[in-house]
């Protein structure tokens, strides 16, 4: 059974159609990425993931209960980190330890606590405010947070985007290795193709709005674990690599009225996931 | 064929604070032949964005030379069209004023109807034909700098000079730009020198990438020559092992200078126990 489910899921911000018909079904334990251009919509459907958004047509379902609000059990990360700025790295993570373990005694949830920031290395800036870490360090305790309180689903949107591209490097290969351990089921959300094909078991790409939708999904089958510069040797990263960059630049070359016809026959035409 | 249309030779910027002198650049020589498409990579603050600034007549140097088709680089000018990560446009013009602006600039000579003709040309080269009466407000991020591209082709500069022009965009649609300039580039092949920290877009474009080492002082830290004929196309490109091994060779310099982080970078405390610093210490690829 999914753990999460988008059924033909519309949705608009006024008079702009954001997103059309989306469907999408979550296995536990999954990493599934969505790659689509800024502005397409990935976080709009992230929203509705999370709870945050409610869809104008359609059914969001978490264990085939509907999704009408934020829960523990959906945790999210967010691409500009969300920390309280007047508490510090430990207090942040910890807030959310004690709203979600509430009935645990002090002394476990401050192990809690301290095993995550350890688990993202950072000990040793526990004490520090947000103002006083870099970019990588608070997405790093935004990371903390939301694996401390343990969800059933971890959502993350665009968490290494606004990341120099050398941090972004480090991070990815650590979200590697904590994606790969923890097990947990994730719906990650990336304009990073390669990004995709480090972290995914499945990649679905998200056609360029309005009115974006889901496209053929590419799984990708490269062992774990990853490591970015071993995957440039590896014929299947190259292939899924040009296939997901062409279907997404086919989507934008559409005629913008005739959207839903155009991208079934480029996708069609140009792409057949090889697998 | 001119080897050396571009020369510059024993470059170097030092910036004089009150707690003492600051040297950016040091050493720095490259020669640019005619018509070639030249990237300079290396990390976030290293002084690649200096030299380009100072070949633009931006920036003066500290001391050696640039001379650009025989004559010495004293001061920006017309000869040479620069393309920032933003756009810098004008929010009151459409993109064809925009573009019409530089034109109207550099080419008095011409009528006004052949000056209007030329941004046309060259605002449907970058796609953009459609929407020459919009102003940037009504225009995305990529459109934006797609008219910044028109404007700086439909001069005609002797040189082209790109700093991370399409750093600011999400990286599908940097690729969906990379091939608009390749396009442009096919009709129109200006000698161009471009800034940018993204490896696939330097091997993508260029003829050579000079790899700048971490600053102070940097300099030349080596030359990788791009051997892929001209067209090019990005589907083939990105299915060859080549292009994989090009792009390894820079990953694998960067990694090496990102080791060597300039004094002024904030430093992490090492503490190996943890995931990340064990990432941090092995070579990113």
């Amino acid at each position: 059974m999914p753990i999460l489910e988008l059924h033909q899921v519309s949705k608009s911000f006024g008079s702009t159609h954001v997103l059309s018909n989306v469907s999408l079904s979550v296995e536990a334990g999954e990493v599934v990425v969505i790659v689509g251009f800024s502005g397409a919509g990935k976080s709009t459907l992230m929203s509705l993931l999370a709870g945050l958004e409610r869809p104008d047509e359609g059914q969001v379902l978490f264990r085939d209960h509907a999704v009408v609000a934020p829960g523990p059990e959906r945790g999210m990360v967010f691409q500009n980190y969300s920390l309280l700025p007047w508490l510090t790295a430990y207090e942040n993570v910890a807030l959310a330890v004690e709203h979600v373990f509430a009935s645990w005694p002090k002394q476990k949830q401050q192990a809690q606590t301290e095993r995550f920031l350890s688990m993202v290395g950072l000990e040793h800036a526990r004490d520090r405010k947000p103002a006083q870490l870099s970019g990588g360090m608070r997405q790093r305790v935004s990371l903390a947070r939301a694996l401390a309180a343990d969800p059933e689903v971890l959502l993350m949107d665009e968490p290494l985007s606004a990341l120099d591209a050398l941090t972004r490097a480090t991070l990815q290969e650590g979200l590697e290795r904590i994606v790969r351990t923890s097990g947990k089921t994730i719906v990650l959300v990336t304009n990073d193709v390669d990004e995709a094909i480090l972290l995914g078991d499945r990649i679905i790409p998200l056609s360029a709005g309005p009115a974006a939708t889901l496209g053929p999904e590419f799984p990708i089958t490269l062992a774990r674990p990853r490591q970015r510069r071993a995957l440039n040797h590896e014929p299947e990263f190259r292939r899924v690599r040009t296939d997901v960059v062409e279907y997404l630049l086919s989507t934008r070359r559409k005629p913008p009225r005739s959207a839903g016809a155009a991208v079934n026959g480029l996708s069609v035409a140009t792409l057949e996931p090889s697998t | 064929m001119n080897h050396k249309y571009l020369e510059i030779a024993g470059l170097g910027k030092t910036f004089h604070t009150p707690t003492g002198s600051n040297v950016i650049v040091q050493g720095f020589d490259l020669a640019v032949r005619e018509g070639e498409f030249v990237s300079v990579i290396g990390h976030s603050g290293c002084g690649k964005s200096t030299v380009l600034s100072i070949v633009a007549g931006l920036t003066e140097s500290s001391e050696g030379a640039v001379v650009l088709a025989g004559k010495e680089v004293v001061e920006a000018g017309p000869d040479r069209g620069v393309v920032f990560q933003a756009p810098c446009l004008l929010a009151w013009a459409s993109a064809l004023d925009n573009v019409k602006l530089g034109v109207d600039q550099v080419f008095p000579e011409k009528s006004n109807a052949e000056r209007t003709a030329i941004a046309t040309h060259y605002l449907e080269l970058v796609g953009l034909g459609d929407a020459v009466h919009k102003k940037p407000a009504e225009l995305s991020g990529g459109m934006r700098q797609r008219v910044g591209l028109a404007r700086a082709f439909a001069l005609s500069p002797r040189l082209l000079l790109l700093d991370e022009p399409f750093g600011m965009l999400d990286s599908l649609t940097r690729i969906e730009l990379q091939d608009v300039l390749l396009d442009l580039w096919a009709q129109d092949s200006k000698t161009a020198l471009m800034v940018t920290h993204d490896v696939d877009e330097a091997v993508f474009l260029s003829d050579r990438v000079i790899m700048m080492t971490s600053g102070p002082a940097a300099r030349v830290g080596g030359i990788l020559k791009v051997p892929f004929e001209r067209p090019r196309n990005r589907h083939a490109l990105m299915e060859s092992p080549e292009f994989y091994e090009l792009r390894e060779e820079l990953v694998g310099f960067l990694e090496d200078q990102g080791h060597h982080p300039a004094p002024s970078a904030p430093a992490e405390k090492a503490r190996p126990s943890s995931v990340w610093d064990l990432f941090r210490s092995r070579r990113l690829g």
